[in-house]
């Protein structure tokens, strides 16, 4: 089965092993078929950040409820319980600064268990979900050979 | 340039028939290739990365003339594990810059002028000239579709005469992807041991075996002191210009080789050798993965070339399929020729590689199943216009 998964992970448009397959979306082991794009290719500016959030747990609910809010907004594109300084990690994408950082002043940082942001935006990515994004390397070979 | 200068041993060996297509196909543009006989993979980043690692730390000098002993008991570890054959570090393994070297040495070291070498054919284009230029004389059989390209034990006895010094085995085999059962080794490990003989057995593509397992030739009782096991890294690590291969063998027969070696190679490169180190530490996981691929491309590119109606016997091994194309009534080089012209697909004829290839193409499958996918279209519509 891991067999599978990678293989799928690293190119799901492979001619399918079907029955297999549609089993393990069935039971939820594949979720989803993603698509990484680069939207820098494709003209289009986004801009991303990766927002530190420290939250004042609430015990009654732990992190779930304030995390599951958080995942709720489109511009939220990922959101992590992490270790360290802080509790949260999210990523939120806009298409300018400007934007991305009146979303977290007004919807992230005004949230009431939200005790503080720190707000990194990313200049370049050069890989994604295991995807290498900068000039793939290639060999040079011959076009025939012994 | 009359010539005058060069010896005739030289000029009696033909340049290789492969030349001719590379120099057509480089007078092409958007050609897909499946005329190459290495991987389409990078040497995986691991193993990149120990052979830089490697030479920052300056690692750059000569090696031992056998090779690192790191690497030579890697390598003695590898084979009694994965084929039940032991070879110390000290005098039975030799490593060479690639199979062609080590190819090299095997002949000169037990060839005496006028020696017969039986080289069953089709096979990999190097083993004649290299008999040749070690003043033996090949002895060619034919292989055939209907033995699935296995040479027979009979073939090989019936070959055999009073100058016969060793056999050629290279299976997995390039180009027809043919492999050879364990019965059909024993057999001829049988005729090889009543005529006194040698074999040299390229198994270079050992681990790229698909359906069946392979049988180490040295593994068979009694096989050891007869076989120079020719095997590397280029095909199975993806590491064809590290150059890096190995040699195994008697005490005898490694310790003439390194005899040669030691004066006209000195020793393989170092950093490829790091990076053989590397392959046999840690390279399996990445090893499997490529195997996994060529499989998957294997049953396309097959299944592609009988879908068309073009008879492919089914290639067990290597990453070559080897479809007949005399139902088109067209010889392998007009084929080759033309298809390249009209539809930009390079494949090798297959009397490249043996007089009884004619009538065949070797198509490897090293190439992105993209590729494949495109060049099975191209090949299909070439055949549609004849
Ligand atoms: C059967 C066979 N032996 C040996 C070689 C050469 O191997 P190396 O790169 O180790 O010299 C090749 C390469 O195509 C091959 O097909």
């Amino acid at each position: 089965m891991k067999e599978i998964l990678e293989i799928i992970e690293g190119n799901p448009k492979i001619e399918p092993v079907a029955s297999k397959i549609k089993e393990m979306e069935k039971a939820g082991i594949i979720r989803k078929y993603k698509t990484v794009i680069d939207w820098e290719k494709a003209g289009e500016e986004y801009v991303y950040a990766i927002i530190e959030v420290k939250v004042a747990l609430r015990s009654r609910t732990g992190y779930d409820a304030i995390a599951e809010r958080l995942a709720r907004f489109d511009e939220v594109r990922s959101v992590h319980l992490i270790s360290g300084d802080h509790d949260l990690s999210l990523t939120v994408r806009g298409s300018s600064m400007k934007e991305v950082a009146f979303f977290v002043a007004e919807k992230i940082a005004t949230l009431e268990q939200v005790q503080g942001t720190v707000t990194h935006f990313v200049l370049r990515t050069f890989k994604e979900d295991g995807d290498i994004l900068f000039e793939k390397e290639h060999s040079e070979r011959l076009l025939v050979s012994p | 340039m009359s010539g005058k200068y060069i010896s005739e041993l030289v000029k009696s060996v033909p340049p290789s028939g492969i030349r001719k297509f590379f120099d057509l196909v480089l007078e092409m543009e958007d050609v897909i290739s499946l005329g190459v006989g290495e991987p389409d993979f990078v040497t995986p980043w691991h193993i990149r990365e120990a052979c830089i690692y490697s030479l920052e730390k300056g690692s750059t000098s000569y090696t031992s003339n056998n090779g690192l002993l790191e690497l030579r008991e890697l390598l003695s570890k590898y084979i009694s594990s994965e084929y039940d054959t032991v070879y110390a570090p000290d005098n039975e393994l030799l490593v060479t810059t690639g199979v062609s070297e080590a190819a090299d040495l095997a002949f000169r070291a037990i060839i005496n002028p006028g020696d017969e070498v039986i080289i069953p054919e089709p096979c990999y284009v190097s083993y004649i000239p290299a008999v040749v230029f070690a003043c033996g004389k090949p002895v060619p059989v034919p292989t055939y579709q209907e033995d699935d390209f296995r040479v027979t034990s009979e073939q090989i006895e019936e070959s055999i005469t009073a100058k016969t010094k060793a056999v050629v085995l290279s299976y997995p085999n390039n180009p027809t992807g043919a492999i050879m059962g364990r019965k059909d080794l024993e057999d001829i490990a049988d005729v090889v041991n009543e005529h006194d003989l040698m074999v040299i057995s390229d198994e270079v593509y050992d681990r790229l075996t698909y359906n069946g397992t392979h049988t180490c030739f040295a593994s068979l009782p009694g096989m050891r002191d007869r076989t120079i096991l020719l095997n590397g890294f280029s095909k199975s690590h993806a590491m064809t210009g590290l150059r890096v291969g190995y040699a195994a063998g008697s005490d005898e027969i490694i310790g003439a080789m390194t005899k040669i070696h030691q004066y006209t190679m000195l020793c393989a490169p170092i950093t490829a050798q790091i990076g053989a180190i590397e392959a046999l530490k840690n390279g399996d996981g990445e090893m499997k993965k490529m195997v996994r691929e060529y499989d998957r491309r294997r049953r396309l590119v097959v299944g592609g070339l009988n879908k068309m109606g073009l008879d492919c016997f089914e290639p067990k091994g290597a990453f070559y399929a080897f479809p007949s194309i005399k139902s088109t009534g067209l010889t392998s080089d007009e084929f080759a020729s033309r298809l390249l012209k009209e539809q930009k697909v390079a494949v090798v004829p297959g009397e490249v590689f043996g007089e009884c290839g004619a009538g065949y193409l070797r198509c490897s499958y090293a190439t992105s199943r993209e590729e494949l996918i495109e060049a099975l279209a191209r090949i299909e519509t070439f055949i549609d216009s004849i």
